[in-house]
């Protein structure tokens, strides 16, 4: 089979260290957005990610990264950059040089690999202190300088391992703002996080681990659908919401409808929110009741999270 | 130029002249190492290691500076230099500091957890192994020629006159030709038989040690497994022999010595064979510092 030279395709990967399951049998392939891999403690996603960067072999399977693998390291790593969770630094190293070096082993001369290092230093807003030894760094600092060697060789693939962790509010909608843009361009940025609210406000599909295995992956939307088990909450905002209900209970797929307390919304639990829709439709149209606002209340990453894995570990 | 126009450019570049991509990574690797690791305090005991003769020869030199010389003498110091040279150099200032030194490139890295921003770059594993091969060769080589050339300095300097005629007129500069040449090969066969060791064992130490055994006991197998250890191409290609003393003598097995084109062959040819090994382990090296 030709490997898309767009996607990253996982093929049936297995990875295990002695018997000890790393993760097992992941069949998927990403599209360019935010991809973001969601799972608690050793659920496999560093696995995932060291994987895909190639720093260790599956034993079964293989993944491609737009068409490439880490067997062909000059193209590979070209296209790909990895902002990796080890908080360890080359001793006696300061910002610049931590940048600077690697870009000299991409083939660029002195006074590129100079430009590049100065850009990616302003774009994780660490100029002002690159100067200065790694080993003096806070722990936001160093999570910023390894972000800007991640993108400093402008990969078209950007691979980040718990990336918001250790840095402050202000850095931290920095960073995903750079995300953000990135992904724009059309690149693919995968992000493992445990905070969840973030993760979910800017990526495009997620995928869900636990104990090795993925348990879901896609559009966060398309994979709230897919959960079954659990009726899709939907919270509308109306004038009149004891009518609301009452003809929402007529349904049979709605098996809950809860008038807020300010008595001004009713929270739905529903089995088809298509049907629900088009009875809300209707029941508008009809003058029955006037609506202000209609929203899904759990088709995020932290609901499909709770549904899927459970609350007992908790992300990481 | 823009930066994405810099990245196209270089991306050509190492597409059209691969070769030349290789160069330029062991030369930016070379340049990185050596100045990470030639003088750094984790360092001081190898020079230590190998400027211990120098000092002990200094002291000599300024406690004996009266001594008149005499051409027996030179003869006792010349013998005496072969065996700082084969004994203390060969077989344990030089095996010991390239065994820290050689060891450190990989399995250091994997230590401090740094072993995967090397992974991380555009560059060929085995061109990782060359880059830091050589910066290694580079450390030892500089540590180890200057303490045998120090040595060969301060023996002869006191000898005032006849030390010069020595060294100039005589036989001299070509013992010290030879030491320079075998203490080169020395670093290059030692450390590329620690780097290999280095890949294949979590702990090179204890393999280490056994190689120290191993080149030890060497002379007292048959000649075709004395062709096995590393003293043994260096032994022939001294200018001095030392007599064999002690109780080994009863048992060392004098083999024919080998013509120096072939005992530098030969050291070539093992140093590319181990290394040709390591490039082969690095493949097969995995990130997994939790299991270090």
């Amino acid at each position: 089979m030709t490997p898309d030279a767009r996607k990253i395709v996982f093929e049936n990967v297995s990875k295990f260290y002695g018997e000890v399951l790393g993760v097992n049998k992941v069949n998927f392939s990403l599209e360019p957005g935010i991809t973001s891999l969601v799972g608690p403690n050793g659920s496999g996603k560093t696995t995932l990610m060291n994987l895909l960067t190639g720093l260790i072999r599956p034993s079964h399977g293989a993944i491609y990264v737009l068409g490439l693998t880490p067997r062909q390291p000059i193209e590979f790593f070209r296209q790909v950059g990895f902002c990796t969770q080890f908080d360890s630094f080359p001793p006696g190293t300061n910002g610049y040089d931590f940048i600077y070096w690697p870009l000299r082993l991409h083939g660029f001369g002195s006074h590129q690999a100079a430009k590049l290092t100065n850009e990616a230093l302003d774009r994780a807003g660490m100029a002002q202190v690159a100067q200065r030894k790694v080993a003096g760094y806070s722990k936001g600092m160093r999570q910023r300088i390894r972000l800007a060697q991640a993108i400093a060789h402008h990969p078209s693939v950007l691979v980040l391992d718990e990336p918001l962790n250790g840095l402050d509010p202000m850095a931290r909608a920095e960073s995903i703002s750079l995300f953000e843009t990135i992904a724009k361009q059309g690149m693919h940025v995968i992000i493992s996080s445990h905070i969840l609210e973030e993760v979910d406000r800017i990526s495009d599909r997620v995928v869900l681990m636990s104990s090795g295995y993925v348990v879901a992956e896609g559009a966060i939307r398309e994979v709230r659908k897919e959960v079954r088990d659990h009726p899709m909450q939907i919270l509308v905002r109306c004038s009149n919401a004891a009518r609301l209900a009452a003809a929402a209970f007529e349904l049979d797929h709605v098996v809950e409808a809860k008038i807020l307390n300010d008595g001004h919304g009713v929270l739905v639990r529903t089995r088809d929110a298509e049907q629900f829709y088009l009875l809300l439709n209707k029941i508008v149209s009809d003058g029955l009741v006037e609506v202000d606002a209609v929203a899904p209340a759990d088709d995020d990453v932290n609901s499909i999270y709770q549904y899927l894995i459970g609350s007992d570990s908790g992300p990481a | 130029m823009s930066a994405q126009n810099l990245v196209a450019r270089a991306q050509r570049w190492s597409k059209e002249q691969p070769w030349r991509l290789f160069g330029s990574q062991i030369s930016v690797l070379v340049r990185n190492e050596v100045r990470r690791n030639l003088l750094t305090r984790r360092r001081i005991w190898i020079y230590l290691l190998a400027l211990v003769p120098v000092l002990i020869i200094l002291t000599h030199v300024i406690i004996d500076r009266h001594e008149l010389a005499a051409p027996a003498q030179i003869e006792t110091d010349t013998q005496v230099l072969a065996g700082i040279v084969q004994l203390y150099y060969f077989r344990l200032g030089i095996f010991f500091a390239c065994m820290a030194i050689f060891t450190w490139l990989f399995r250091g890295e994997m230590v401090e957890r740094t072993l995967h921003y090397q992974f991380l770059v555009p560059v060929r594993r085995e061109v990782l192994v060359i880059g830091k091969f050589l910066s290694g060769v580079i450390i030892a080589i500089a540590v180890f020629e200057t303490a045998v050339l120090g040595c060969f300095c301060l023996m002869y300097s006191r000898f005032g006159l006849a030390g010069k005629s020595y060294v100039f007129d005589g036989p001299g500069l070509s013992q010290l030709g030879s030491y320079v040449l075998v203490t080169a090969l020395a670093c290059l066969g030692y450390g590329a038989v620690f780097l290999a060791l280095s890949l294949l064992f979590k702990n090179p130490i204890v393999p280490g040690v056994v190689l120290m055994g191993w080149e030890a006991i060497a002379p007292i197998f048959p000649a075709w497994a004395q062709r096995l250890s590393v003293t043994f191409y260096l032994k022939h290609l001294c200018p001095v022999s030392l007599p064999i003393v002690g109780p080994l003598a009863i048992f060392t097995i004098v083999a024919e010595p080998v013509a120096p084109f072939i005992a530098v062959l030969g050291l070539l040819c093992l140093t590319i064979a181990v290394l040709a090994l390591s490039c082969f382990l690095i493949h097969r090296m995995e990130i997994t510092y939790t299991a270090e």
